[in-house]
């Protein structure tokens, strides 16, 4: 038997890219519910009503400590019992890693509203601008553009970090290579074609990360 | 909304352009922490004059144009704009400190300029001019626009219109913020070491544009400075502070020249002897 079969390789490529769309999807919209939920989730610790943004402190904490890994089997296991909802396990795939990075990115939004110089709201109260204008047009503008790429950070690590999907059966890159290896007892070829197949997206991706950290740098 | 926050709301509007004082403080004191900046402070200001506030720094005259801005609150007293009271709102039959909206409300007489600016780094320098105006007092977009654009006229910088605000010198930059605060047409501006952080060449274009509105507006005018020339050419009257307190207070040429208390000479030789 030989160590690395071509034909073999060739033959699952189609299967394995049609689990690299899976992979995509759920990245894509897991970052989308993360960045979204991510900038409510900042907004709302700073509200002024104290038990909302201690509400949303404890929410952030909590997930951050325990494994998604546990939460992706809570709300695909647990949901359907408890609150009789049964989702489909890309949907709670998306929402387990959307859920989970929001709870990073609103660290990253807090870090870069934060940065904001404390003349800027001073402005803006100067000017009578009403708070939700300040927010849209003065402090947002200039808080994302600097923590774009560390929210392009979380991105790439969400992407790497798909593969826990398949614990609850998300046919995604992994899952397919698994499949594949299966069905020929042969798993040389699939699982190092998936491996390539991260490595290949990724690096370009950080690359391009590091390029707009210098840029967001250079302003 | 309760009918007294309305009452205050159209007092506001309303208020008489002619009475006698529009700006009063009322035995005002204010802390930080165990440190008191301001002690029982009273002074008033007419509508329309120039009044220069001099003094070391720690003695509370930049804090004097940061609780009229409402960016801190009074500790005790009391302070009125017009006939409006800023720092307290009516409940009932009593006065109460004012709350965010009451705050809101009466902040739009004032305007301010600061040391360091403060232009919104994220829009080009029209939109600077024209973003409270239509975001906070709800004017057009286009009257906005071509009143922004006179004001440019007015401080010089006709031509710099789409530029961003990075690409301004400091004291391009300190030129459109008084625009941008002219914009709002406020009865009161406050201009708080407007000149402090600009290379010494680029002083005198900001000053002129002071001197412009200071002769021909009817604004009412409160300078922090360290400008001494300026403060005598600007002013109908100086407050020299020292620990939170009004030491003395005169015409420019005579408190600037010949004051009588020995800390405002001192004061003034420490200033002179700096340049």
């Amino acid at each position: 038997m030989k160590k690395w079969e071509w034909d073999f390789a060739w033959q699952i490529l189609p299967q394995l890219l049609r689990g690299l769309v899976v992979t995509f999807e759920a990245t894509v919209l897991g970052s989308l519910l993360a960045f979204a939920l991510g900038l409510v989730l900042a907004l709302l610790r700073r509200s002024r009503i104290p038990v909302v943004s201690q509400v949303v402190w404890l929410f952030i904490e909590f997930v951050r400590s325990t494994p998604l890994l546990v939460q992706l089997y809570f709300i695909f296991f647990i949901f359907p019992i408890t609150f009789g909802i049964t989702l489909g396990s890309l949907t709670v795939g998306v929402l387990g890693l959307g859920v989970h990075y929001a709870t990073y990115t609103s660290e990253v939004y807090r870090a870069g509203i934060e940065a904001v110089p404390r003349g800027q709201w001073e402005a803006a109260t100067a000017l009578s601008l009403p708070r939700s204008r300040v927010w849209t047009s003065v402090i947002l503008p200039q808080a994302i553009p600097r923590v774009l790429p560390a929210l392009g950070n979380y991105l790439i690590s969400m992407f790497k970090e798909t593969p826990l999907l398949l614990s609850i059966g998300v046919l995604e890159l992994v899952g397919q290579a698994q499949n594949a290896g299966s069905e020929a007892y042969r798993f040389v070829e699939p699982y190092t074609l998936a491996g390539l197949l991260f490595l290949l997206l990724s690096y370009p991706s950080s690359v391009l990360v590091r390029r707009l950290e210098r840029r967001v740098r250079q302003r | 909304m309760s009918d007294s926050d309305e009452m205050d709301g159209a007092t506001m509007g309303s208020a008489e352009p002619h009475s006698d004082e529009m700006i009063r403080f009322d035995k005002v004191v204010k802390r930080f922490g165990s440190n008191v900046v301001l002690r029982e402070l009273d002074f008033t200001v007419k509508p329309g004059e120039h009044v220069t506030l001099i003094g070391p720094s720690g003695s509370g005259k930049t804090t004097i144009l940061r609780l009229l801005m409402t960016l801190e609150r009074i500790d005790e007293g009391k302070i009125y704009v017009g006939d409006a009271c800023l720092s307290h709102q009516r409940r009932g039959d009593k006065l109460v400190p004012a709350n965010e909206k009451h705050l809101r409300s009466v902040r739009r007489r004032i305007g301010m300029v600061f040391q360091q600016f403060n232009l919104f780094p994220n829009m080009k320098v029209l939109r600077n001019l024209t973003e409270a105006p239509i975001h906070a007092l709800g004017t057009p977009r286009e009257e906005a626009e071509r009143r922004a654009r006179e004001l440019l006229e007015m401080v010089g910088l006709t031509e710099k219109a789409d530029a961003h605000p990075n690409e301004l010198s400091g004291g391009q930059q300190q030129r459109v913020a008084i625009a941008r605060a002219l914009a709002m047409q406020p009865d009161v501006l406050l201009l708080d070491e407007v000149t402090s952080a600009l290379d010494p060449e680029l002083v005198a274009g900001v000053l002129n544009v002071l001197r412009d509105i200071a002769s021909g507006t009817d604004i009412t005018m409160l300078f922090v400075t360290h400008e001494m020339g300026f403060a005598r050419d600007i002013s109908d009257r100086v407050l020299m502070f020292d620990k939170g307190q009004i030491v003395e207070e005169g015409p420019p040429e005579k408190l600037l020249t010949d004051p009588d208390q020995p800390r405002t000479r001192e004061f003034l030789r420490a200033v002179i002897e700096r340049r």
